[in-house]
């Protein structure tokens, strides 16, 4: 089977269960969002372009060799991370250049709140593993880069050719991904009928005028 | 049975339309108001998926971030700015939204233009793509600002996911003294309770202090709630809130005005009511309070000195050490004398008419000190209008301030207005983070329009008490 092009590949949606293809490794502590993306970007009138812009300052150090910069690593839909990924600003630019560029899921050792947050309301995974795995999980990556793995929510195993990981998800987010609920605007319209009637209620609606 | 509920518990069960998993409440947003910088995202992310917008009659949109205050001409010279603009008319148009436009007599900072409509109102959960909508909540009703997800979330359903706050009471005995002002007041709540101090809480500010203070004063306050962490800040309707708002273009007339009222005067705190948690402050108590680090928190009485990390609680000591470095200042220095570089009144916590007002009775008949750039930027069209017509611009002009066009400027640097350098600027506005005036280096304090005007006169920070005795 081809690999899938990023570019092609359509945004979450619905009920995820499971998250395929390879993983790529970011190594670091405490990566925050303005290096994920740089404020300047804050201006701009649409995410789309923001998928290439994904660590664009870091990749300009780089000079090529940032993990985002590697060839081996273009269609990779899983990102492996250390500590307290997504710290600092709340930026939803972040996960969204992220999941522009084609990440699906993030597994890494820890989390920064509000960004664990955002990348649930877009459908993407934020998985944890404890620190030694996180490194047996890079290695085996490292060492055979071309490998896919096979994340499956419900049975929260991710396996990859040779190895397994038990993953760890929270609770209440695996149950919104797994039941679509994630989808906040689809579960917010979902209750029309009720919104309709606050709508009908509210004195400053009805009794009298506001605008 | 008597009811022990919180304004903010009124007007929350009023609009929950139930619960979510997670523990949230699908909330019900009475007034949904947008800008250029946040609501693009949303209206794509909206057509990404084929929504439509479910309120627009209950939506309005404005343009302030980006607009430059020199000449307002299109298009911009910025044609990123003009490419913002564009897009926030014709997402406005395609889904019937109203726009208050550049030129319209409407226009301004959005939480300066929707009280001045009388959009905002007691009782309402109002929702904007912008931290500060605290200020809203000066009115009674329950605001706070929302990320760009949620506010396609509201444009899709007029409702967001939010999990429901406690409620701290900041109580405030005594009276303000002269000179002393309400940027003065949240400052010494910020300083006192920190930045951090209303995480998870509404602040509901009551007491006889804020009971005396006019809307715009009480605008102010609750515009900087957030800075002390609480996503809302609110303050119980009063008469002062009612007479605000009658004869206002969006406020109810005539026999809906009484019905209205009789509402609205329902919606207090009840007078047995269980707060969370409580504070008492003194306003006598407070001075002038000045910003001297890099947070709203790191502020200090215009008499006290820059504090000495010994005197700091631990968790403070960290970001004062950055402070001193970033700022340039040794702990221990006075804040009074501190040299002057750039003078900016204005923004949605200070650029109504009374703050305009206040600073033109300091400056008139004086001079801006040699080598100081001042300026001031009405927060609105309507602002600018009454101004004018008062001969406050004339007042501004012949003491040496620039007279510039409505919209955010220099509070934080979207648009043309920048510090250079490492220029130290006497601000007016709400945040004085590393780099928020637009230079990667520029310095901010943050004080009253009264004494930013002061500053202007005199070329330093200085105590503008002593100008409220020299006018007497
Ligand atoms: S004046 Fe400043 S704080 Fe207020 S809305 Fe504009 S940028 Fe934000």
């Amino acid at each position: 089977m081809s690999q899938t092009n990023f570019n092609e590949q359509s945004f979450p949606k619905g009920p995820i269960t499971t998250v395929q293809g390879r993983c790529m490794c970011l190594k670091g502590d405490d990566i925050d969002t303005d290096r994920i993306i740089p404020a300047r970007f804050l201006k701009c009138v649409s995410f789309d372009f923001l998928g290439d812009k994904v660590f664009i300052d870091d990749r300009f150090e780089g000079k090529g060799n940032h993990p985002f910069d590697q060839d081996i690593n273009k269609g990779a839909s899983i990102l492996l991370v250390n500590k307290n990924f997504g710290c600092g600003s709340s930026r939803e630019h972040a996960p969204q250049a992220l999941m522009r560029w084609g990440i699906r899921a993030i597994i890494g050792e820890s989390f920064a709140e509000i960004f664990y947050g955002n990348c649930l309301s877009l459908g993407v995974t934020c998985a944890t593993l404890p620190a030694k795995e996180i490194n047996s999980l890079m290695n085996a990556t490292k060492s055979n880069p071309s490998q896919k793995f096979n994340l499956s929510l419900l049975t929260k195993i991710l396996k990859g050719k040779e190895n397994t990981w038990n993953i760890n998800i929270e609770k209440a987010t695996y149950e919104m991904l797994v039941s679509g609920r994630w989808d906040i605007a689809n579960t917010l319209l979902s209750e029309g009928s009720k919104i309709k009637s606050i709508k009908q209620k509210l004195p400053y609606l009805n009794n009298f005028k506001n605008i | 049975m008597l009811s022990r509920k919180t304004l903010y518990d009124k007007v929350w069960d009023l609009h929950t339309v139930g619960n979510l998993p997670g523990g949230s409440t699908q909330l019900f947003i009475g007034l949904h108001l947008i800008h250029e910088v946040t609501s693009p995202q949303a209206f794509s992310a909206l057509e990404e998926k084929d929504f439509k917008v479910n309120s627009p009659e209950r939506t309005v949109a404005t343009v302030d971030h980006i607009v430059p205050t020199k000449s307002q001409e299109r298009p911009f010279k910025d044609s990123l700015a003009e490419e913002m603009l564009k897009t926030l008319e014709k997402n406005c148009k395609k889904h019937g939204i109203k726009l208050f436009q550049i030129g319209s007599g409407n226009q301004g900072i959005v939480h300066v233009i929707a009280p001045e409509a009388g959009l905002t109102q007691p009782g309402m959960t109002v929702a904007c793509g912008d931290s500060h909508t605290s200020t809203h909540g000066a009115f009674g009703a329950i605001a706070f600002g929302i990320g760009t997800s949620q506010v396609r979330d509201v444009l899709a359903s007029q409702t967001v996911a939010m999990k429901k706050l406690k409620v701290k009471r900041l109580w405030f005995k005594g009276e303000l003294n002269k000179g002393v002002f309400a940027k003065d007041l949240i400052l010494h709540v910020i300083k006192i309770l920190g930045v951090k101090g209303g995480v998870g809480f509404a602040y509901e500010f009551a007491g006889p202090a804020i009971q005396k203070l006019s809307m715009e004063e009480r605008m102010t306050i609750c515009n900087m709630a957030i800075e002390g962490g609480a996503r809302c800040g609110y303050i119980n309707p009063d008469e002062t809130t009612f007479s605000y708002l009658k004869h206002r273009p969006y406020s109810p007339q005539g026999k809906e005005w009484e019905l209205a009222k009789t509402w609205w005067e329902g919606l207090s705190s009840d007078k047995d009511a269980e707060f969370d948690s409580e504070v008492i402050f003194d306003a006598s108590q407070i001075e002038p309070t000045v910003t001297w680090g890099i947070t709203p928190g790191q502020a200090i009485g215009i008499s006290e000195k820059i504090p000495n990390p010994q005197e700091l609680i631990d968790s403070d000591v960290d970001i004062a050490e950055q402070a001193y470095k970033y700022m340039r200042f040794n702990p221990g220095e006075p804040i009074n004398g501190v040299p002057i570089d750039v003078c900016f009144i204005g923004s949605c916590t200070n650029g109504r008419l009374s703050d305009l007002r206040i600073a033109a009775q300091i400056v008139k008949d004086q001079k801006v000190a040699q080598g100081v750039k001042a300026f001031v930027v009405p927060g609105s069209e309507k602002v600018s209008i009454e101004a004018e017509k008062e001969g406050l611009d004339n007042i501004f002009r012949s003491a040496g301030f620039e007279w510039r066009k409505p919209g955010c400027s220099m509070c934080l640097a979207m648009n043309p207005d920048k510090l250079e350098g490492d220029q130290i600027c006497a601000s007016s506005s709400n945040r004085n983070f590393k780099g928020r005036q637009g230079s990667s280096n520029g310095r901010t304090l943050l004080m009253s329009p009264a004494m930013v005007a002061a500053a202007a006169i005199n070329g330093h920070v200085s105590d503008v008490r002593k100008n409220f005795n020299k006018s007497e």
